[in-house]
């Protein structure tokens, strides 16, 4: 394993990352605040309680998730895309280094980007509401599987875009709605029962499930199913991008 | 010398059907300056790109160093920089950081002195702390050369380092191929501004329609084939050459004021003694004399149409 050139990669990333730390920092805080005001405040003065925990509090995984999940994709969509669309990706191309080395350096960027806005929300949240993880160790690797994951996702979109239209399609038209469906505002057991035999063909609504179990002790679905369902997610992603890089797909003629 | 490159019945077919390489054998031996001149869709890029694993080939061995670039391209390509076409290059980073970046990619430890010497080899140790997109475009194309060598290689490849470079610059990016041939440096470069390979290369390999017409020492080439050409000024016009002259390929230029003489260097006899001296015996008199050899371009021409033919 050629551990320099990962560096090397995952430094040039977090330098961007760096450049911009700014508007990475403040966007989640903003936005964050904005949930709480919207869906706390207003409506949460409403439902008051989801299973015994308060609204505000209940609403935080499915927050966390929903950036992490869409930060991650973008991160290691645009870490990609943007050597292809500038020509840099020559350079790694014609390194001596594996397919392997190269997703380690740009997602292990883009995930760890989107664990420091993950951090930076639940920290936000905190200012808002009160709130108890019942088990951290098990809301760390969620949080770290689902970055991972979903940064293996935003590689393979990366690499797939061949502009940047085709770059914002899939985080758009599939992952904002299936995180928004996926009970990150709602219990799903709040659904109507046919609804929620539907739900429960969405991916994410297993990770939401598992990621609010590890705050609240509360699952829509068993949590062991939550983690094979991550684990399974990032496998498949896993395996595309090694099917990408053994046949050049959009990257080698 | 050893070969540092081998390259054995190399072909290139892309998904279009375009047959871009089609059985390419060249040798490179280490240290030398190899010019890889061809007209536009030759094959030259591809070439280059298969052998810098940019692109895949349809069939054929390359070996670098003694390594396959299929099975063993992390030896292979260690041993390789490339200096692209296309100016390609992070805009919002320093140049520092760029350069810095290319020798981590490759494995090398970081070093300093090293990624310093480099920069100031090539005139950028000013600018090592300016964001790429606020340097010239000649000062971009250093930078892309500075990341070719940030990690030491010892083959270089330059995909027309000059197109669209003025003429000082030009030069410059001559003086640096020279100094890097003389650190021992394999070098390869595709140019169409022949000039720039009669300049600095050793060996001139030709290439046209996906194959090497010819690879040669460029003294040899220029040796071999070519022609040299004899103009001789008249004192007074001349209307039509004697016939005596008929076969000996004179031809009558700038109006009866001029003859030109062709003829072979390759000859034992030139024919130019007793050319002139027939002219005398016809009364033709003489007011100049001036030779000219023909430039690697007319050669290159010559051998491109000949292959098109």
């Amino acid at each position: 394993m050629n551990w320099t050139a990962i560096y090397a990669i995952y430094r040039m990333e977090m330098l961007r990352f760096g450049r911009t730390i700014l508007q990475s920092f403040v966007s989640p805080v903003l936005s964050t605040s904005l949930y709480f005001v919207v869906f706390g405040t207003a409506i949460g003065s409403r439902i008051d309680q989801v299973e015994g925990v308060s609204y505000g509090a209940f609403i935080v995984p499915g927050l966390i998730m929903l950036s992490i999940m869409t930060q991650g994709i973008s991160n290691a969509s645009f870490a990609i895309y943007f050597p292809k669309f500038i020509g840099t990706v020559y350079e790694i191309l014609s390194a001596p280094i594996s397919f392997l080395e190269i997703t380690i350096g740009y997602v292990g960027a883009a995930a760890t980007k989107s664990l420091f806005i993950g951090a930076v929300i639940l920290a936000t949240a905190h200012l808002f509401v009160d709130i108890e993880i019942a088990h951290p160790l098990a809301m760390v690797a969620f949080m770290g599987l689902t970055c991972l994951s979903f940064a293996l996702f935003g590689f393979i979109i990366g690499i797939w875009a061949q502009n940047f239209e085709q770059l914002q399609l899939i985080p758009l038209l599939v992952v904002t709605p299936l995180v928004f469906l996926g009970g990150a505002f709602y219990s799903v057991s709040m659904l109507p029962p046919a609804w929620q035999t539907v739900t429960l063909f969405n991916p994410v609504v297993y990770l939401i499930s598992g990621f609010r179990w590890s705050f609240f002790g509360l699952a829509d679905v068993p949590v062991g199913l939550s983690l094979l369902a991550i684990a399974g997610f990032t496998l498949l992603c896993l395996g595309i991008i090694w099917w990408i890089f053994r046949t050049g797909y959009r990257l080698r003629d | 010398m050893a070969s540092i490159l081998e390259i054995d019945g190399l072909k290139k077919r892309y998904d279009s059907g375009h047959e871009a390489l089609s059985g390419v054998d060249l040798k490179i031996e280490e240290g030398e300056i190899l010019a890889l001149l061809g007209p536009n869709g030759a094959g030259k890029t591809t070439l280059i790109s298969i052998i810098c694993g940019l692109v895949n080939p349809s069939s054929g061995q390359v070996r670098v160093g003694g390594h396959d670039i299929g099975r063993d391209y992390r030896k292979a390509r260690a041993l390789i920089g490339l200096v692209p076409q296309e100016i390609a290059l992070e805009p919002f980073e320093t140049v520092w950081n760029v350069v810095r970046f290319s020798r981590g990619l490759f494995g090398k430890p970081r070093d300093d002195a090293h990624i310093e010497s480099v920069l100031r080899s090539l005139s950028l140790w000013d600018k090592r702390s300016a964001q790429v997109r606020e340097l010239s475009g000649g000062m971009k194309r250093r930078v892309l050369i500075a990341k070719a060598l940030a990690h030491e290689p010892r083959i270089l490849f330059l995909d027309e380092p000059t197109a669209g470079v003025d003429v000082e610059l030009r030069r410059g990016m001559w003086e640096v191929v020279e100094g890097l041939r003389a650190r021992g440096v394999t070098i390869i470069l595709t140019t169409h501004y022949i000039e720039e390979a009669e300049e600095i290369a050793d060996r001139i390999a030709v290439i046209n329609r996906g194959q090497i017409l010819l690879v040669e020492e460029k003294a040899r080439l220029m040796a071999r084939m070519g022609q040299k050409e004899l103009r001789i000024e008249l004192q007074h016009k001349v209307d039509a050459l004697p016939a005596r002259f008929a076969d000996q390929g004179l031809e009558l230029i700038d109006d009866g004021q001029a003859i030109l003489f062709h003829y072979d260097t390759r000859g034992d006899r030139t024919g130019i003694a007793s050319l002139l001296s027939e002219l005398a015996g016809e009364g033709i008199v003489l007011r100049d004399i001036s030779t000219r050899q023909s430039s690697l371009e007319e050669i290159f021409v010559g051998l491109v149409s000949e292959d098109a033919a």
